[in-house]
């Protein structure tokens, strides 16, 4: 039963974290190169322009979600199980979710680098 | 790719992993204090620890460098080319606190290695049919905040 309290929580970390990864990526690709801002605008407009994206802070929200269901699924399951799970998933659901929903270029290349540290992540558990 | 772009990528590596050093060893040495959201005292003192501060700043350099390489290139490029901190965590375990890394963790490491070898040789950014390019957002919104 505990298990299945671990798995919970991985899925709620795999879900949040993606979802939040896509919203901040969303939102700096809408915010535009930050150097280029910085260069032209000053440090504060970049700042600005960052916090009044609305997706931005939904972003953090997720962020904010995905770190506390990893408290929570450290307490239910154990460390060598929930940390590399949760990383190693976000790799693979982040790679997904890009391609759907940021309409990302994911080629073999791509796959194949997610593949491998996704794999290296949990033997590095191991 | 410039240099300035390698350099924000290094310091997302970087810097988290010497935050989530500095943040380990100031909880550890907190010891066994009860921090939850029931102990809400204890939780703003282990603000105040300054292993913890430090962390904390280290994890803030890391969030801006992470947004500012998101705001010029891809996601699944991003993610892959910056998991060396799992090496990095592991390598400075190994050298400086003398830990044991079996043949399992080694070739976990050479599996990332790859897979950051794989992602960085590739394109950073999928071209966009909006947009010609990030630097072209970036540039579209000076004219439009010129303009208001």
């Amino acid at each position: 039963m505990k298990d299945l309290y671990a798995w919970a929580a991985i899925g709620l970390i795999v879900l949040a974290s993606t979802t939040g990864d896509v919203l901040l990526s969303y939102s700096m690709k809408r915010v535009g190169d930050v150097g280029e801002l910085w260069k032209r605008r000053g440090i504060l407009a970049v700042i600005g322009r960052v916090l009044t994206t609305p997706t931005f802070a939904l972003g953090l929200m997720a962020m904010g979600v995905a770190f506390y269901s990893l408290l929570f699924g450290l307490s239910w399951g154990n460390l060598s199980l929930v940390v590399p799970a949760s990383a190693s998933l976000t790799f693979v659901a982040n790679a997904f979710a890009a391609r759907i929903f940021l309409h990302e270029r994911v080629g073999r290349r791509r796959w194949v680098a997610a593949l491998l540290v996704a794999g290296g992540v949990v033997l590095m558990a191991a | 790719m410039t240099l300035r772009k390698y350099l924000v990528l290094a310091g997302i590596t970087i810097f988290s992993t010497a935050g989530d050093s500095l943040l380990a060893r100031g909880m550890k040495e907190l010891g066994n204090v009860n921090v939850s959201l029931h102990n809400l005292s204890s939780l703003l003192l282990a603000v105040a620890h300054p292993w913890v501060t430090a962390g904390i700043l280290f994890l803030l350099a890391f969030f801006a460098c992470y947004m500012s390489a998101l705001s010029w290139a891809d996601l699944t490029y991003v993610l892959p080319a910056t998991s060396l901190a799992y090496v990095l965590v592991a390598l400075v375990g190994h050298f400086r606190l003398h830990e044991v890394i079996s043949a399992t963790r080694w070739l976990g490491i050479a599996l990332i290695a790859a897979g950051v070898g794989f992602v960085a040789a590739g394109p950073s950014v999928t071209p966009d049919h909006h947009r010609e390019s990030t630097r072209d957002a970036a540039r579209d919104a000076v004219s439009q905040e010129a303009k208001l």
